[in-house]
């Protein structure tokens, strides 16, 4: 498989040092929250009690796995979908909630001695980061756009018997019968 | 309980040490109002129906919030006034020693990360107030002994984080002293309100409720008619006419439920499930185009209102005179009736001890409201063997059980659905222990929350719930997340269509009409959705 011969040597080594990103990574976006709440998120490992970090570790655990095996950006998508997914409705502007991802950038790069990779390999693993960034843009927005339809289903939804009532619904095969 | 702070180690100080200028200290931390988290200004007109103070047009998002010129003086007054008159209020100013036992135990903290939404943090926006004005320590040493004066910032402060509570409850399970901080937002609303600051999506409401007995303000032809649909729905699904009365004189029971069992979906289905059920035994009950709410968002606006809008039940029983009353699958009308009434107004003595005409059960828990939960009342007859039960027509859905705020931590009502559940599903899976029972996640939008214009809010503060919910859909193939509650039927809907999509809602009694078995129905073919019974189609296409 020409892929795996391409990035062995990137990905024995994130292999390697998968403890030390995941702490890093996990750190750097802990760190995004008020200072206060950081030692919660980080300490507290019953995922019911606390889902957000929780929910963030076990997203980049298998994003950073699946980094290790094929690296498929499909099966990628569900781990950044649930990070996204809460950061979407948190305190963060747009580019705060998905800067976590070049994080990672970053913190490979600090941890790998890069003179030890080619520059192929490293050319590979940015532009995957870069192909999973552009992914976080698609996924933001499908959360965004979800609460706005959700406000709308909603009122629709709270009334659904009066607007049924007043014949104002237009939908079912009823509807396009002629009586 | 939370676990003692460690100390840090070197290395970590020697990391903390960094030349950014501090953050500025909690107090001196102004609230910033980002759309999605707050909910609109309530418009005069829904103050000026009930006569409340300052009517206006006015947007929390606006700088001036046109508070009345004596808006301090009312504010202090009005504490003094509570104070004096409410000893709890009194004694939770004073007694929290903040060990932080709350402080991670309240879902609105755990969703949003915010750490003024910590409960013990949220009471303290109160207590830095009522140290500088009411206490000698905080009159003389001032932000030393946690004191702080009280400006428009600090109002603005209180409003947003008193609507960013859901008065649920959880974080009280855990204080060691038994401290109620949802009392402490009560009256944080009750104070805010003195300056005009209700919500719209509670003003409306309330207005309503008062004029016209619900919260859309339906008039009784209305109501009627409404429940008649559903009774047409019924017929088509089992083949019989049901003929429910409204407003009749000397009958037995007084049925009450949340209108948004009248009117919503998916509350429409509990209401066919109640219709079907008190049909089937043949129960002399009566529907009231009146008393037609059993919400009460006068309870999230003030003692004077919840207690003023929560009497037209009783008032309707007595009108109508009948012996005893039935309350449907509703969340904190079961708190009023539970908690308050009594305080409010003494046991009702116009009414008789409630008594199951089916199965001679004496409701004695119930001596004093008169009031009977409908899932204590079909748990009876499901325990007496009343009435004929087909759960497999429930066959397609795997069940859990949300245990609302109001009817588990405000009346201990555990077991009763569980019983009804697993008499009238095959499938049923409890959620994590820690998210259940007395220790249950809020759905994050009770207590007026649950408007549209606070989403973002809503499914911050309902996430630690959905993720529990998200476990049990992905380890049991959970479908369907049932709840006895008006506000959760509707919340949950929204919540699990962005967290869990999956995943549906019902009432309880939903998929008690489901199951019942009725004198002389047809072959039933759909649910009460009208939606076809997975299984049956094959069936009569091979018959």
């Amino acid at each position: 498989m020409p892929t795996f011969t391409r990035t062995m040597g990137l990905r024995g080594l994130l292999k390697e040092n998968r403890e030390r990103i995941l702490n890093n990574w996990f750190e750097a976006i802990i760190n995004t929250y008020p200072e206060e709440t950081v030692k919660f998120l980080k300490n507290t490992k019953d995922k019911f009690h606390n889902p957000v970090g929780q929910t963030i570790k076990e997203g980049i655990e298998g994003i950073l796995n699946e980094l290790i095996g094929e690296g498929e950006t499909d099966k990628i998508t569900p781990f950044l979908d649930r990070i996204i997914r809460v950061r979407a409705i948190q305190d963060f502007t747009p580019s705060e909630a998905v800067a976590f991802i070049f994080k990672l950038k970053e913190i490979v790069r600090a941890e790998l001695n890069s003179q030890a990779l080619q520059n192929e390999e490293l050319r590979w693993f940015d532009n995957k980061i870069d192909e999973l960034a552009l992914k976080t843009f698609d996924i933001y927005m499908s959360c965004r756009e979800k609460i706005y339809e959700l406000r709308a289903t909603e009122l629709r939804n709270w009334t659904y018997k009066l607007l049924e009532r007043a014949n104002l619904l237009a939908e079912g095969e009823d509807n396009f019968k002629i009586k | 309980m939370s676990k003692q702070a460690k100390p840090p180690k070197p290395d970590e100080l020697a990391k903390s040490i960094d030349y950014k200028p501090p953050k500025t200290n909690w107090m001196e931390t102004p609230v910033e109002f980002k759309p999605g988290t707050y909910c609109y200004g309530a418009r005069p007109k829904y103050l000026e129906a009930v006569e409340m103070p300052n009517p206006r047009e006015w947007s929390p998002a606006d700088e001036d919030w046109k508070l009345p010129e004596n808006w301090k003086e009312i504010v202090l007054e009005g504490m003094q006034d509570r104070l004096g008159k409410y000893r709890s209020y009194k004694l939770f100013m004073d007694i929290c020693v903040r060990c932080g036992a709350c402080a991670d135990k309240c879902h609105f903290f755990i969703g949003s990360g915010d750490p003024k939404n910590m409960p013990v943090l949220r009471a303290e926006l109160m207590r830095s107030v009522y140290r500088k004005y009411f206490t000698t320590g905080g009159k003389f040493f001032g932000k030393a002994a946690g004191a702080r004066e009280l400006t428009e910032d600090v109002i603005k402060e209180w409003w947003y984080y008193y609507y960013q509570c859901t008065e649920c409850r959880r974080c009280s399970v855990f204080c060691p002293y038994g401290i109620d901080t949802a009392e402490i937002t009560i009256m944080g609303r009750e104070l805010t309100n003195l300056l005009g600051l209700q919500t719209d999506w509670i003003g409306g409401p309330v207005a309503n409720c008062y004029h016209k007995g619900n919260h859309l303000g339906l008039e009784p032809h209305t109501i009627q008619s409404n429940i008649e649909m559903m009774c047409d729905d019924i017929e088509e699904i089992t083949g019989i006419r049901i003929e429910p009365t409204f407003n009749r004189k000397g009958a037995e029971i007084l049925f009450v439920t949340p209108s948004g069992d009248l009117f919503g979906l998916p509350g429409v289905y509990t209401c066919m499930g109640y219709l079907m059920l008190f049909h089937e035994l043949g129960l002399d009950y009566t529907w009231s185009t009146y008393a037609s709410e059993g919400g009460n968002f006068g309870f999230f606006t003030s003692n004077e209102m919840a207690k003023k809008l929560h009497y037209k039940i009783y008032a309707e029983a007595k009108r109508l005179g009948v012996k005893w009353i039935l309350g449907g699958e509703c969340g904190h009308m079961w708190r009023l009736v539970h908690q308050y009434l009594n305080t409010w107004w003494g046991p009702p003595d116009f009414l008789e001890v409630p008594k199951s005409p089916i199965t001679g059960t004496v409701f004695e828990h119930a001596k004093s409201t008169k009031m009977v939960h409908v899932a204590e009342f079909t748990a009876d007859l499901i325990r007496h063997g009343k009435i004929k039960l087909d759960p497999s027509r429930n066959d397609h859905l795997k069940v859990t059980f949300h245990d609302s705020c109001n009817t588990s931590r405000g009346m201990g009502i555990f077991e009763e659905p569980r019983y009804v559940l697993k008499h009238v599903v095959n499938h049923f899976y409890e959620m994590p222990e820690n998210t259940i029972r007395e220790k249950t996640f809020c759905c994050g939008s009770g207590s007026g929350l649950n408007a549209g214009e606070n989403m973002e809010l809503r499914m911050r503060g309902g996430f630690p719930r959905a993720n529990a919910v998200r476990y049990v859909n992905e380890k049991y193939g959970v479908n369907m997340l049932a709840n006895i509650c008006a506000i959760d039927r509707a919340a949950l809907t929204t919540l699990m269509q962005y967290w869990v999509p999956e995943v549906d809602v019902c009432g309880l009694h939903e998929l008690v009409g489901n199951a019942l078995v009725m004198t002389g129905e047809k072959k039933r073919t759909m649910d009460l959705r009208l939606e076809p019974l997975p299984g049956v189609e094959e069936e009569e296409e091979e018959e």
